[in-house]
């Protein structure tokens, strides 16, 4: 690789980085963002002049080594410099999520006693200001946008372009601070700090140096051969690890081009328009997509639909092994190639997805049908596992061993473990410096030897090496035979059909699991529609005796897939129910960021766990509502309870084909 | 505060300046036949100023803001403008002057796309002909890609950069609302009038719609007369009120002297008209 060549102390720091992309790619574009209409760019001359007028004026305006400066807001070229300036004069860049509350910016503010804050625009201009009075650190803010703030008071505010003035204005003068405050960075030095989302008790500061930065930078993108021509689309929060390894420790590693998008709701074309050949996103973009591109091919004419259905059919049957460099035979390999030019290719160019070679999806399980069709049209979509006390990586699926049901083998410089208990340890390079102010967690997480403790359960596939993820630790537990019980696990599978929208397992200590099913009022409403059932409320459509068919089918499927799997095969639902309301956080069944609290459905809904170990076919139940006005009411409903075929249990291994 | 009014205007409570008066009706009669639209009504608009134009149904509000965009010609009475008496004029005179206006009922073209209509507004200020724009090099070229800018920034300012090549058509109520206010605004006018801006939208877009009106004024200095229903938006939002009902001013003044005025508090809660 071309960083070889450079001096040890060159590539040290991100700043320091910076200094060698300038010298070393100079008028290629190191940034991109859309502005009225047209994307601009900078290249890394620019850049690096940008982020020192930047840092000059940051030390002129009395910016401290060791300070923390937060930064706020959507993906801009601007902040990404602001981070790398706050660097460069020894500072502690702290991006916070943009979309959060002033409340919440309150505590992450106070907590890392940020002096000053870099915030986008008047909005977030505006939540900083309403909590200051609580900030007792806080000094200064500097806004990008000066829209809507000229009546401001102005004695803390200052305008991103006019600190950069004053700073090259001041350059003779403050040149050599800047410099003597870079030389001192090295691999020890924080290089930033990123608030975990926190789902247990409050948000923590997970402190990164520029050695976990640069070294998972560094082997991650030499694991996928990533070089300087890469194009990336910075779109997602940049208080996420994964944004700041994208589009600034590999970017900066590598000396490729980060794009900004005009705005977060221009991103879909935006993507179009750059064709990213990197691209991560979660789960969650992907399904949407699909769901966009099934809507339309529902409404399209005749011909078109059976191109459409021909080739995908095809694509399913050959994609993936194509992709995968497998042996297929001639006529197929023809075949896809017609296909290529009729549906995948202008697909993936609709999807902005035309020069993805390697894309990413990560944080959650995503359905093995969205997976295998995105490979299938050649895109090649990888799975990853991991965290920000890891500086995302923990294990990655290497170009030909992608499955959509384990997450990969070790990342380069990632050694694993898992307990006696099954959860997950790591150690590496990129592991965190300490939890900021939080020592008692920083020990509970990480031990003397360097392990980091996931959180979650799984197991290493004996003869491929890959990790598979099964369930949170906490929530694993033992079935009454001793057998490992992962209700996430089947539950995840449960709501891969579109028809579920939540399932909820039980069977820790029993002898049996039985479940919960909530049905997706919008996918089995629109199926009853097309099917001329009628139905006039949630509960009536959920005890309909087709939509009981439709979903014992579903449950049979998923233990039919559970049996193939020796350690979790006790796991098959024998009997299950369809919930007459659908799991509200407004009635406490859930969390905000909607995921289930199995201990108050538990007992909220005693008499039907009960009815379903009890064998009975039906139950009678009353339940409490909260409707949205705050009033509270109670449902009552006889719930249908059915049986579900268990698959035999197969004890040879199956190969994945 | 009105009698300190003086000719070199006023400063508003959040500090703004207000100049000198815009545009001044005199007396304004408006009569339909038999029908009386507006009786003898005196106001004046400032530099600067969010004037709002509020009554009950029917009062005469849209008839009074034709005429002040000149649509309307009154029977009687005179509108000044920059301090000279107003003749009769045709829209695209008034447009000339730098009035550009939206619709109580939206008026956009529905098979065009947002950036389109949108450029519509920009008619006044492009001057080759259609030769020209048949052959497209240099003028034409140049005239395009200046007025383009210039669209751009407004669609940037009013935050509709991810509709931008969507067909009218296809665009909800509340942001058609917002693409006739970017039309108007391509225009740069001095002053800008609005029917009913905020009619049907939900909280959220009459938040969004305040937001930009409060911005358009401050950043662009464009003076505004507006029209509206929710009484909450008007007190927030404007410098000067003027009450009408049944075709008559039955109050003129801040949002506060509006609020105590007991000839407007009978016009909202209904008493007997004799």
């Amino acid at each position: 690789m071309a960083q070889s060549s450079q001096a040890a102390g060159g590539t040290m720091s991100i700043p320091a980085l910076l200094l060698r992309n300038a010298s070393e790619f100079g008028d290629k574009p190191a940034y991109r963002e859309k502005q009225f209409g047209i994307w601009q760019s900078w290249s890394w001359k620019q850049t690096e002049a940008e982020v020192r007028n930047l840092a000059l004026g940051l030390i002129n305006m009395g910016v401290n080594e060791g300070d923390f400066i937060a930064i706020i807001g959507n993906n801009r070229p601007q902040l990404y410099w602001s981070m790398v300036a706050a660097q460069s004069v020894g500072a502690i860049p702290v991006p916070l999520y943009q979309d959060a509350a002033a409340e919440e910016m309150a505590y992450v503010l106070d907590h890392c006693g940020a002096r000053y804050v870099i915030a986008e625009d008047q909005e977030q201009v505006d939540k900083v200001l309403e909590v200051q009075d609580r900030l007792h650190q806080f000094e200064h803010m500097i806004y990008l946008d000066p829209r809507g703030m000229r009546k401001y008071d102005h004695t803390r505010l200052h305008d991103y372009a006019h600190v950069q003035e004053q700073g090259h204005a001041a350059r003779d003068e403050l040149t050599p601070e800047l410099q003597a405050r870079r030389a001192k960075l090295n691999y020890e030095t924080v290089c930033v700090m990123l608030y975990t989302s926190g789902t247990t008790g409050k948000p923590k500061g997970v402190v990164l140096s520029n050695r976990n930065i640069i070294e998972s930078a560094k082997s991650s993108a030499e694991f996928d051969n990533l070089g300087p021509g890469e194009e990336v689309l910075a779109y997602l929060p940049m208080a996420w690890v994964g944004d700041f390894i994208f589009s600034l420790g590999q970017a900066y590693w590598t000396g490729f081009c980060v794009n900004c998008p005009e705005s977060p709701e221009t991103t879909p074309s935006d993507l179009r328009e750059i064709g990213p050949t990197y691209y991560f996103a979660p789960p969650r973009v992907f399904e949407t997509q699909l769901t966009n591109v099934m809507i339309r091919m529902e409404d399209a004419g005749k011909l078109k639909k059976w191109l459409f259905d021909t080739f995908m059919a095809q694509a399913k049957r050959v994609g993936p092994d194509i992709l995968d460099g497998k042996p297929v035979g001639l006529l197929d390999r023809l075949k896809y190639k017609l296909g290529d030019i009729f549906i995948y290719g202008p697909l993936k160019n609709t999807l902005g997805m035309s020069n993805v070679r390697v894309g990413y999806t990560a944080g959650e399980a995503i359905g093995p049908e969205i997976f295998q069709f995105y490979r299938s049209i050649g895109i090649n979509l990888k799975q990853l596992y991991g965290q920000t006390e890891a500086s995302v990586f923990i294990t990655v699926q290497p170009d030909g061993e992608v499955r959509a049901d384990t997450v990969g083998v070790p990342a380069p410089g990632v050694e694993l473990k898992i307990s006696d208990t099954g959860e997950v340890y790591y150690r590496s390079p990129g592991v965190f410096e300490y939890y900021y102010k939080n020592a008692e967690s920083t020990a509970d997480t990480k031990d003397a030897e360097g392990w980091v403790a996931t959180g979650d359960a799984g197991f290493i596939e004996p003869d491929t090496g890959h990790l598979r993820i099964i369930d949170r630790a906490k929530d694993v537990g033992k079935m009454a035979d001793g057998s490992l019980f992962a209700p996430k696990y089947v539950e995840n599978k449960l709501k891969f059909f579109p028809n579920i929208l939540e399932a909820v397992v039980f069977g820790n200590g029993r002898d049996k699991c039985m479940a919960f099913i909530n049905i997706d009022m919008s996918a089995v409403g629109n199926w009853a529609e097309r099917n001329n059932i009628a139905y006039s409320s949630y509960q009536e459509l959920a005890g309909h005796t087709k939509v009981y068919a439709a979903i014992q089918a579903h449950v049979e499927e998923v233990n039919r897939s559970i049996a193939e799997d020796e350690m979790l095969s006790g796991c098959q639902v024998h009997r299950f129910l369809i919930l007459h309301k659908e799991l509200d956080a407004d009635d406490g069944e859930m969390t905000r960021t909607r995921k289930v609290r199995r201990r108050i459905i538990e007992e909220k809904f005693a008499d039907l766990i009960e009815a379903l170990y009890a064998g009975k076919t039906e139950q009678y139940t009353e339940t409490e509502v909260t409707y949205e006005d705050g009033r509270k009411g109670k449902i009552s409903a006889t719930l249908e309870i059915r049986d579900a075929a268990i698959a035999p249990i197969r004890t040879q291994k199956v190969a994945a084909e | 505060m009105t009698q300190t009014m003086q000719d070199e205007g006023y400063v508003t409570a959040d500090g703004r300046k207000i100049g000198g008066v815009m545009m001044e009706m005199k007396n304004i009669t408006l009569r339909f036949g038999g029908v009386k639209a507006i009786t003898d009504i005196s106001f004046d608009i400032r530099q600067g100023e969010i004037r709002a134009i509020i009554g009950p149904n029917g009062a005469g509000k849209s008839s009074m803001l034709n005429v002040i965009s000149g649509f309307y010609v009154p029977q009687e009475g005179e509108v000044f403008f920059h301090g000279k008496k107003r003749p009769p004029m045709k829209p695209f005179e008034v447009a000339r002057q730098g009035i550009a206006r939206t619709f109580q009922n939206i008026a956009l073209f529905e098979g065009m796309t947002v950036l389109d209509n949108v450029m519509t507004g920009r008619l006044n200020y492009m001057h080759t002909n259609i030769l020209q724009q048949a052959i497209w090099r240099g003028k034409a070229e140049q005239e395009e890609n200046e007025n383009r800018e210039a669209v751009e920034k407004i669609i940037d300012f009013l935050e509709i950069q991810s509709i931008r090549k969507t067909p009218v058509a296809r665009l909800p109520y509340g942001l058609k609302k917002r693409v006739e206010l970017a039309r108007a605004l391509a225009a740069e006018p001095k002053l800008l009038l609005l029917d009913e801006p905020m009619a049907g939208m939900n909280v959220e877009e009459k938040e969004d719609m305040s937001r930009f009106i409060l911005d358009v004024n401050d950043e662009f200095g464009t003076t505004i007369a507006l029209i509206e229903h929710d009484m909450g938006v008007v007190m927030d939002l404007s410098d000067r009120v003027v009450v009408m009902d049944y075709g008559k001013k039955i109050g003129d003044g801040t949002p506060d002297e509006v609020r105590n005025n007991q000839a407007v508090i009978d016009a909202y809660l209904g008493v007997s008209h004799d």
